[in-house]
């Protein structure tokens, strides 16, 4: 097979490679933006703790979302611009947000312990932010990037249960990392949280396909509809197998203290699945399919001989850092 | 307001201030990895003192530069969409390539450097610090790659358009590429230098005489004071190239209006572009010449071939380039003279007089002002051309309102102006904590309440738990 043969598949890769990118993204940094957001809830003394936590990861993982918009960016040049320029605002908050839960972390550890409860707060407020805006974001994108006042209010919805179910994933990320008082609390964080993101996944579920006759088509016709039944099938399952577990946890002896994270990371696979069947061909919702978006084929062979190399050295550093931090999170230190 | 204005300014605002940090962490990696190498060999402990303290602006100023740089990669396409849509198969690689082989391995063992000191051997942590020190150059590289690639773009053709790939090795080693990034590496590397001269010397003048302050200070004495000539010397170097690719660059850098020969070398002028002449000149005749031609009568290109029959100016704003290249060169022959006479005491004596310790202390930053100065000859030298001669700077303008472009800028600069006064704040007092002698100690990387018991040395050759 010579290099050529592949070009007409290159925007479907690169729509994968992106996909992937934005799911590990939502899964790692998620956890991260949801420690911060849980920031508001937590006892004083068990913010070190937290902090500990997601210390050594949350830069690596927010690089993920760098690689993302990258993608996007080169892979997807017409694209990248005209839904940056339709999510024009959100986005410059959603920075204004990374920057300060970036920062208030160095910033917490470093400045005199006068401030350091300013840096905690800039740390809480960064994160949600974050959460907020991404979520509008993915409303806005649901319905067409149309700045409507229906499309407002429902990106409104959307940004409260996004940033629900990055404090479900960071609750459970705390459940395996923590110990003691704080593991019971997460547990409890974790239940309220998963409620309003089960609202949440059922709103965007029906949405979708109401907005859209295309996506309409797509589920409700057979044979696809009974071939896509085990995805919420299989989803709803998930929901309610935690909900059951997370009355019986923490055990005492720890176990099973990483199956919250596993299941509600299973969760956000499945849901990422959902949306990327609906609006796959279109890389902007009913407007731009990847194949008229795509970049020339030369170009995107070249990031893709390289992707191909480098992305699984990077995955395996990653887990090499996440294997050194293994166990329970302890005070963190520059020695 | 005008859309386009007020887009260049935010992009200039945002670009300036992300700047500040990878102008440090680049340098930096490589002096932490110097410090540990030193520990490594000699046993010294006040080595890794020295990295305890540094390991601390190194996080914090990584931490701004990330922030901040993703704040620009967005930034591409809510201002400037119509870069990526014209050059995006030559930027879009370069781009992929830095996330690729340089974000990833910097923000993965930075975690790793900064944390793991105990968790991995002493080994696995001199190499975590040294990958997170390559990781920032080569993130370096490849930003350097496709900055020179807009300034003197080759291995390309346009079709319909849009540009396309012809030949990647042209494209990345194109005729500016070597001398931008050498220039850049060596600016980082003063920078550092300075940064650490000062920030030692400020500790010497608030009573610290410990031994890793003194190591620390030698080390950016000597560093400042080896690297100045040879970045003057490729500076030079990179100002020929500039003459034969992008002249009108060099023309206004000089104050140049009329091409011809024996041009002086003008110290002080106002360039006026009402009158195109200079007001107020203060001139070393055939100066110009020489440095640029190597003669007397050598001719250097002037300002008014570069306007259009119809009167369209096609050369950079005059002033801005003009004044910031002065300011460069200010600095660097500031840092020059200082760094020598530092180098000359610390050699014969082994220590300071007071009068230079406080000479270097507002020196500290003498760096990023040299830095940000060359950058804007750089990139207003380019103006009207986002990518020389193939995409102009209004061109790649997306259809932002000008309102709106407004809020965010000035939110944007809000921000930063308080991060930036955090930053500082937070350097004085890392810096006056451990001139009180307390802080020569590792200390926690998150807690930062907790007192801690002193380690020896030997504490801290213990093997990983």
């Amino acid at each position: 097979m010579s290099a050529t043969d592949i070009y007409p598949h290159l925007p479907v890769i690169f729509a994968g490679l992106m996909g992937l990118s934005i799911l590990i993204y939502v899964v790692l940094d998620g956890f991260d933006l949801g420690v911060g957001i849980l920031f508001s809830v937590a006892d004083v003394e068990d913010r070190d703790r937290m902090v500990a936590s997601i210390g050594p990861f949350w830069d690596a993982n927010e690089t993920w979302l760098v690689l993302a918009i990258g993608l996007l960016l080169v892979a997807f040049p017409v694209a990248h611009g005209t839904i940056l320029t339709a999510l024009y605002l959100p986005v410059a908050i959603m920075l204004i947000g990374l920057v300060a839960r970036g920062v208030a972390f160095e910033f917490r550890a470093k400045a005199r312990s006068q401030t350091k409860w300013l840096w905690n707060r800039v740390f809480f407020i960064g994160s949600t932010v974050t959460a907020l805006s991404q979520g509008y974001m993915l409303g806005l994108y649901v319905l067409g990037l149309e700045t409507t006042l229906a499309s407002v209010l429902f990106g409104i919805l959307v940004a409260v249960c996004l940033v629900a179910t990055y404090a479900a994933i960071g609750a459970a990320w705390l459940i395996y990392k923590t110990d003691g008082k704080l593991q019971k609390q997460a547990v409890g964080w974790m239940q309220k949280s998963l409620i309003i993101t089960l609202v949440g996944m059922i709103t965007i579920s029906l949405t979708t396909p109401l907005a859209s006759d295309r996506i309409f088509a797509k589920w409700f016709s057979m044979p696809e509809f009974v071939a896509l039944l085990p995805l919420p099938l299989v989803t709803g399952f998930l929901f309610a197998y935690l909900f059951w577990q997370l009355t019986k946890l923490p055990h005492k002896t720890d176990q099973f203290a990483i199956l919250p994270f596993t299941g509600i990371t299973a969760i956000m696979v499945l849901g990422f699945f959902g949306l990327a069947y609906s609006f796959y061909p279109y890389v902007v919702p009913d407007q731009m399919t990847i194949y008229e978006a795509a970049a020339a084929p030369e170009s995107l062979i070249i990031i893709l001989v390289g992707t191909l190399f480098v992305l699984p050295v990077i995955m395996a550093y990653s887990v090499f850092a996440y294997w050194v931090f293994g166990g329970k999170a302890t005070e963190l230190r520059y020695d | 307001m005008d859309p386009f204005i007020l887009s260049r300014m935010q992009f200039g605002a945002n670009i300036s201030f992300h700047i500040l940090f990878p102008t440090i962490t680049i340098a930096l990696g490589w002096l932490l990895l110097f410090f540990k190498y030193r520990f490594n060999r000699t046993g010294d402990y006040a080595w890794m003192e020295a990295y305890f303290f540094w390991v601390k602006v190194f996080a914090l100023s990584f931490a701004l530069g990330v922030v901040s740089g993703i704040t620009m990669s967005f930034q591409f396409g809510t201002n400037w969409p119509g870069f990526m849509e014209k050059v995006g198969n030559i930027a879009g690689p370069l781009l992929a390539y830095e996330v690729l082989t340089a974000f990833f391995l910097e923000a993965v063992f930075l975690g790793i450097m900064l944390f793991g000191f105990r968790k991995v051997s002493n080994r696995v942590h001199t190499l975590a610090t040294f990958l997170v020190a390559f990781g920032t150059t080569m993130s370096a590289f490849w930003i350097l790659v496709l900055n020179s690639w807009m300034h003197t773009p080759a291995g390309y053709e346009i079709r319909d358009g849009v540009a396309f790939a012809t030949n990647w090795w042209a494209i990345i080693f194109n005729p500016s590429m070597p001398y931008r990034l050498a220039h850049m590496l060596i600016a980082s590397g003063l920078t550092v230098a300075f940064l650490v001269a000062g920030l030692s010397a400020l500790r010497w003048l608030l009573g610290d005489r410990s031994q890793a302050m003194k190591n620390a200070l030698k080390t950016g004495v000597y560093l400042g004071a080896a690297l100045i000539p040879v970045q003057i010397l490729v500076g030079d170097l990179h100002g020929l190239n500039t003459l034969e690719h992008q002249p009108a660059k060099v023309a206004a850098m000089e104050g140049n209006w009329e091409t011809r020969g024996n041009v002086p070398l003008v110290l002080f002028a106002m360039p006026n572009e009402e009158t195109r002449s200079n007001d107020f000149e203060i001139s070393i005749p055939n100066g110009a010449s020489l440095i640029l031609k190597h003669s007397a009568e050598g001719v250097v290109p002037g300002l008014n071939d570069f306007v259009a029959e119809d009167g369209t100016v096609e050369h950079p704003p005059v002033a801005p380039v003009f004044w910031a290249f002065r300011i460069m060169v200010g600095t660097g022959m500031a840092m020059l003279a200082l760094s020598w006479v530092a180098a000359w005491f610390l050699w014969r004596r082994g220590e300071l007089p007071k009068l230079v310790a406080v000479a270097l202390v507002p020196m500290a930053f003498s760096g990023w002002v040299a830095t940000l100065a060359g950058w804007y000859v750089t990139e207003i030298g380019r103006q009207p051309w986002l990518v020389s001669g193939v995409l102009s700077t209004r061109e790649a303008l997306g259809p932002i309102s000008g309102g709106m472009v407004l809020s965010t800028f000035l939110m944007y600069l809000a921000v930063y102006v308080l991060l930036l006064a955090a930053y500082l704040g937070v350097l004085y007092g890392l810096t006056a904590k451990a001139a009180r002698g307390g802080d020569n100690q590792p200390e926690p990387g998150v807690a930062g309440e907790q007192a801690l018991p002193a380690r020896g040395p030997n504490a801290t050759l213990q093997p990983a738990e």
